[in-house]
């Protein structure tokens, strides 16, 4: 492991007019860590991925990404051409909708070779054959590569999605809600894919979601939130284990037991 | 020139109560500023105040505007629809100028030192001098794959074309090739995505490296851009299925070119058919020519 977080977040705070989004976070993300992010609706979570992706800026604070080029640089302070440049190939988002982070109207070849078209591939049978063999990792069908995603179910619209951003090799992933909205059967089966491809290529990943079950199963951290603030931060075990904060209790005893 | 010294110039040529070439001086240094820095920039859409014209939206008013303005008392004009010179809109353009500034007309691309024309560039190459102009609909060649207007500018700005080359991806997955037939995207001066108006692809490789001035002028979209002489101007394609043009079974059945683009022409409701070249001036040369090789 090098000696440098990945991602260093100090003092991040959002605020919509007056209203808090989120306020005073911080942590250090490490290559090939899973952090995850909990707390119920309206706590700041997805604020607070929008901020760290950068999509929206924050109103205060510092967020630091290790480029593979100049070490770690104030996100906010790159050009706007590197930051796009940056969301393309270094990170990957997987929006909680697939509608979001797919081009409906594109085939599923097409939607999961963009990045590799995007950064001046221009050669149909590789990037066909790389995007065949992405397809085949998310577990879909390489017959329906041609087909476009509105014709899948939900669950193979997310795992396209997936192999969308991971085809470009990134170093930095965040997930919004990665099972929401799907059934149990097939979020078992997308966080185990999930976990298998987040351990095979050492990327480091933010999930955001409401669902401890899904942090328990792919997060190394945990961090707790509750009306824009941190409340509760540690090793995932830990915290789900023996929770500290009030809220963080009140959180865990509410999973309903089968 | 000022507009009164053309107008005593050209009094008796052109009918009187227009300014020389309909639009006002204002106007016409308007479209010349923005023509300069269109040529400064290669395929970079300057925006432009478009005029009204005095024919509607969609039949050359961007076009018509560029060559009134630089349109001179010396120029030969030939206008061109589809590569043919004699149908309603070339017609009617040719009949617009004349009028309007006197000047002189003609059909053969060889003669004419500037050149309106919509959907075709002329087969007889183009020499260094020659003004090329074309009336362009759609000008934002990221348009049908971007909606926002704001969002294409950007793209432009940072050069992100991924998404065109997800659309070639799209016709080869589905189509086993490049469907794209006409307004086929190229990339100028290894810079800009730039629409060619909607000509065919077979007139792409005319493009590059053209002798003569290529401006670009869409009046309702408000945009003029152009290629400067000798500039690069490449069609978009995959390394393992390069860019091609159109070929025909058959050659032109009047004049027998084989190099040209060529019209199919219903000739009866039996299954009759021929193929003949689009651009009649061209046509005509090769029939004089042939003529006069038979009779000698």
């Amino acid at each position: 492991m090098t000696e440098r977080p990945i991602l260093r977040v100090r003092g991040l705070t959002r605020l919509y007019g007056r209203t808090v989004a989120c306020r005073n976070v911080s942590f250090d993300l490490w290559p090939g860590e899973v952090l995850g992010v909990v707390g119920e609706s309206g706590a700041g979570k997805t604020t607070l991925l929008k901020c760290l992706s950068a999509q929206v800026e924050p109103t205060d604070g510092t967020i630091e990404y290790d480029t593979r080029a100049d070490g770690l640089v104030d996100v906010f302070a790159l050009s706007e051409p590197a930051r796009r440049m940056l969301l393309r190939t270094d990170w990957g988002i997987v929006h909680q909708n697939p509608r979001d982070g797919l081009h409906m109207g594109v085939s599923a070849g097409g939607n999961v070779g963009e990045r590799l078209m995007a950064v001046g591939a221009r050669h149909y049978g590789n990037i066909r054959s790389e995007v065949l063999d992405w397809l085949d990792r998310v577990e879909i069908d390489t017959g329906r590569i041609d087909d476009r995603p509105d014709t899948f179910s939900g669950g193979m619209q997310q795992r396209v999605q997936i192999a969308r951003n991971l085809i470009s090799r990134p170093r930095l992933l965040f997930l919004d809600e990665p099972t929401g909205g799907l059934d149990v059967s097939v979020q078992a089966r997308l966080l185990d894919l999930l976990r298998q491809l987040v351990a095979s290529t050492g990327v480091a990943a933010i999930v955001v979601t409401h669902d401890l079950g899904v942090v328990r199963l792919l997060a190394h951290r945990l961090m707790v939130m509750r009306g824009g603030e941190v409340v509760e931060h540690g090793l995932t075990d830990q915290v789900l284990d023996d929770p500290q904060h009030a809220y963080s209790q009140l959180l865990v005893s509410s999973i309903l037991q089968v | 020139m000022t507009s009164d010294e053309t107008t005593a110039a050209f009094g008796a040529e052109h009918v009187a109560g227009y300014n020389f070439a309909y639009l006002d001086e204002q106007t016409k240094r308007m479209i010349r500023r923005a023509i300069l820095k269109a040529i400064a920039i290669p395929g970079y859409q300057v925006p432009f105040g478009s005029r009204e014209m005095p024919l509607p939206y969609g039949w050359g008013t961007g076009g018509i505007q560029v060559t009134a303005s630089v349109i001179g008392p010396d120029d030969v004009l030939k206008v061109i629809d589809q590569g043919a010179d004699d149908t309603t809109n070339a017609v009617s353009i040719r009949a617009f100028f004349a009028k309007t500034t006197g000047v002189a007309t003609t059909e053969r691309t060889a003669e004419a030192t500037l050149i309106q024309t919509r959907h075709r560039i002329p087969e007889t190459p183009l020499r260094e001098g020659q003004v090329l102009i074309y009336q362009v609909p759609i000008p934002e060649p990221l348009r049908w794959l971007e909606p926002r207007e704001s969002e294409t500018r950007k793209m432009h700005a940072l050069a992100e074309y991924g998404v065109m080359q997800v659309s070639l991806y799209e016709d080869i997955a589905r189509y086993g090739r490049i469907a794209k037939a006409y307004n086929y995207p190229v990339r100028v001066h290894a810079r800009y995505i730039t629409s060619p108006s909607p000509i065919p692809k077979f007139d792409n490789p005319k493009m590059d490296r053209n002798p003569a001035i290529q401006l670009f002028g869409a009046g309702r979209e408000r945009r003029i851009y152009a290629i400067p002489p000798y500039t690069a101007v490449e069609s978009l394609d995959f390394d393992d299925y390069p860019f091609t043009v159109e070929q025909w079974p058959e050659s032109c059945a009047l004049c027998g070119a084989t190099d040209s683009f060529l019209d199919e022409i219903v000739t009866n409701d039996k299954g009759g058919r021929m193929f003949i070249c689009s651009d009649t001036d061209y046509c005509a040369g090769r029939r004089a020519e042939n003529g006069e090789e038979t009779a000698a």
